[in-house]
């Protein structure tokens, strides 16, 4: 009777604890869930209701603006008659966290700011509808940097995500990274066995190496864009936050696809991902861009970037040192593509349609729409809507937008001259362990710097993965980034795959919340 | 480049963004330091390299010229802050 797909010929290993308790059910990777499930030893239900009470007891680390218990158990109780009837989709009955930038039908969806605050979706957008339609079980939607404008998750209107993990010996806060740092924080603190994240710049691949999991953002037009909130819209690309390479590649199989509500979507087949990881890296040559050594390097990032190109060796791959001669430039260009963007696709919140109105008394429209604007949008938001406003205007936009137009070419095409050598590469996630809060609020430029080694391949629209490869001398997770060709999302999971296993990566946060 | 007093209200006022006097300067210092450092570009040579706008190599697709979507007026309307009479209302803009 049970026709849902087992896993018994994947090559992960399958989870030692046949019968969990049902306390641990929360510690189980995404892949022992579907196990799990299959073979009845626990219910969706039984699942689920463990999360929601996760979720409940983990308020403290404000990851979720909000919670949706009673869909998600209505989500398990079709799962679990899916089950039953052999009729099961591949995420049936998973506990999933939604990132607060996906529009979710009849749920607010407001990308932590306070100008959506209140909005509530009258559709679907295309890849929460795939995740749903696959029997994922939405817990809720999940904080993150307002508009995903952030590297800490610090400019959210709904506060601060606390992450999960804490410096040795210490009980400071951390940030779990950001834009994506509510789903990095549910991922990590196991309230959930995967989540949604969205990436223009890193926003998936930083969060993920702040808190110890993995996280891939797919190649630009793999995941539609229909229905998430734009931020950059020649940038933004949807993909997954998860314990484990194998998760992510499960849950990607269920978001990718072609969609034609997205113009700039691909018509390319999506791969059976996760069937197909090996770890063996026999005939691959893995790229070492020498320019992302940087001076002052934190040596643990440096050590552990060393480490990661032994294992690949190890795992049979051939390493070749390869030049990308403008990364020094890709976070300068970044910060000109993104913010004229933004202030573009921002313009569209003027409190007419939906979402916050101010309206001064006896005031003109043009009134409404200033003081709406300037009520609505965080500092930061607002910051980068003033940069895109200049570098787009009459006298600025050849000197400033034209140009970083033409040196993300040069950094394009710093990429395709790279993989005349290589077929992937491998370089640190962030040049960092996770910092402290409020550490780097009083300056956006060492801010923006987090995203050093991330930004150069979301502007060339590229694969990247983040997966979790040791601890630094605190005792904070550090992370490895695999990059590849554009569509080769499987090159790039299997890579990042071979690191995984030989990292054995197992550390887990100390509940304090 | 750096921006003066006057600039940053000018592109506050194209953004349709109500700054308050006080808030300019510490605004202008801001945008200068970021503009500061993204002024690096300019010794970049891009000699005759054409802007890029689209990362990945991708064909504008075709659809049947036929409508798919439509009369979703109350779901326009849903979360409008003010409607009336089936449209979105907004403060009067005729004298």
């Amino acid at each position: 009777m049970r026709q849902m797909p087992r896993t018994a010929s994947s090559p992960y290993p399958k989870s030692s604890n046949r019968r969990p308790q049902l306390n641990n059910l929360t510690d189980l990777t995404l892949a022992a869930m579907r196990e799990g499930l299959a073979a009845r030893d626990f219910t969706a239900r039984e699942l689920v209701g463990a999360h929601i009470a996760a979720v409940e007891a983990a308020r403290p680390l404000n990851a979720f603006i909000v919670e949706t218990p009673e869909i998600a158990l209505a989500a398990a109780d079709a799962a679990d008659a899916a089950l039953a009837r052999g009729t099961a989709g591949l995420l049936a009955g998973i506990p999933l966290g939604i990132k607060d930038l996906f529009c979710t039908k009849g749920v607010q969806t407001t990308a932590a700011s306070a100008i959506l605050k209140g909005f509530t979706p009258r559709y679907e957008s295309t890849v929460t509808r795939k995740l749903f339609d696959a029997g994922g079980a939405m817990l809720g939607k999940l904080n993150l940097d307002e508009f995903a404008m952030g590297s800490s998750n610090e400019t959210s209107a709904f506060g601060p995500v606390i992450s999960p993990w804490r410096a040795n010996a210490s009980d400071a806060p951390l940030v779990p990274g950001g834009s994506s740092g509510g789903s990095s924080a549910a991922v990590a603190a196991r309230l959930c066995a995967a989540a949604t994240g969205t990436d223009t710049g890193g926003s998936i691949r930083q969060p993920a190496a702040f808190t110890g999991i993995a996280g891939i953002k797919p190649t630009y037009g793999r995941c539609s864009r229909w229905g998430i909130i734009a931020f950059a819209s020649s940038l933004d690309q949807a993909g997954v936050l998860a314990r484990t390479v194998t998760d992510c590649a499960l849950m990607l199989e269920a978001m990718a696809g072609y969609d034609p509500k997205d113009s700039t979507s691909l018509n390319a087949p999506v791969p059976a991902y996760a069937k197909a990881l090996d770890g063996s890296l026999k005939g691959k040559r893995i790229g070492i861009p020498r320019e992302y050594r940087m001076d002052g390097m934190d040596s643990a990032v440096d050590a552990l970037w060393q480490q990661g190109i032994a294992w690949a060796r190890d795992a049979g791959a051939e390493i070749v040192d390869v030049s990308l001669p403008h990364t020094g430039e890709a976070l300068p260009t970044y910060y000109i593509v993104a913010p004229a963007e933004a202030s573009s696709n921002l313009a569209r919140y003027d409190g007419v349609r939906y979402g916050l109105r101010v309206a001064p008394d006896g005031g003109t429209l043009n009134d409404m729409y200033e003081a709406t604007r300037a009520a609505g949008f965080g500092h930061e938001v607002k910051r980068r809507i003033m940069i895109g406003t200049y570098v787009l205007s009459a006298g600025y936009y050849d000197a400033y937008y034209l140009k970083a137009q033409k040196v993300r070419a040069l950094i394009a095409q710093d990429f395709e001259r790279a993989w005349e050598r290589c077929d992937l590469l491998l370089t640190p996630t962030a040049p960092t362990a996770a910092f402290g809060l409020g550490a780097k609020l009083a300056d956006p430029i060492a801010m923006y710097l987090n995203d050093v080694f991330t930004v150069p391949a979301s502007l060339a629209g590229l694969p990247a993965m983040s997966v979790p490869a040791g601890l630094d001398a605190e005792g904070l997770p550090l992370g490895l980034q695999i990059i590849g060709k554009p569509l080769d999302e499987q090159g790039v999971l299997n890579a990042s795959y071979a690191l995984e296993r030989a990292a054995a990566f197992a550390s887990a946060p100390t509940r304090w919340w | 480049m750096a921006v003066d007093h006057d600039m940053v209200a000018r592109v506050a006022g194209l953004a349709r963004l109500k700054l308050a006097p006080a808030d300019v300067a510490p605004l202008m210092d801001e945008l200068n330091k970021i503009l500061g450092w993204i002024d690096q570009l300019q010794a970049v040579d891009t000699g005759n390299t054409q802007p890029m706008n689209a990362v990945i190599p991708n064909t504008r697709p075709w659809r049947e010229d036929a409508v798919t979507d439509g009369g979703i007026q109350e779901d326009a309307l849903a979360n409008a802050p003010d409607a009336a009479h089936g449209f979105f209302a907004v403060p009067k803009v005729i004298e």
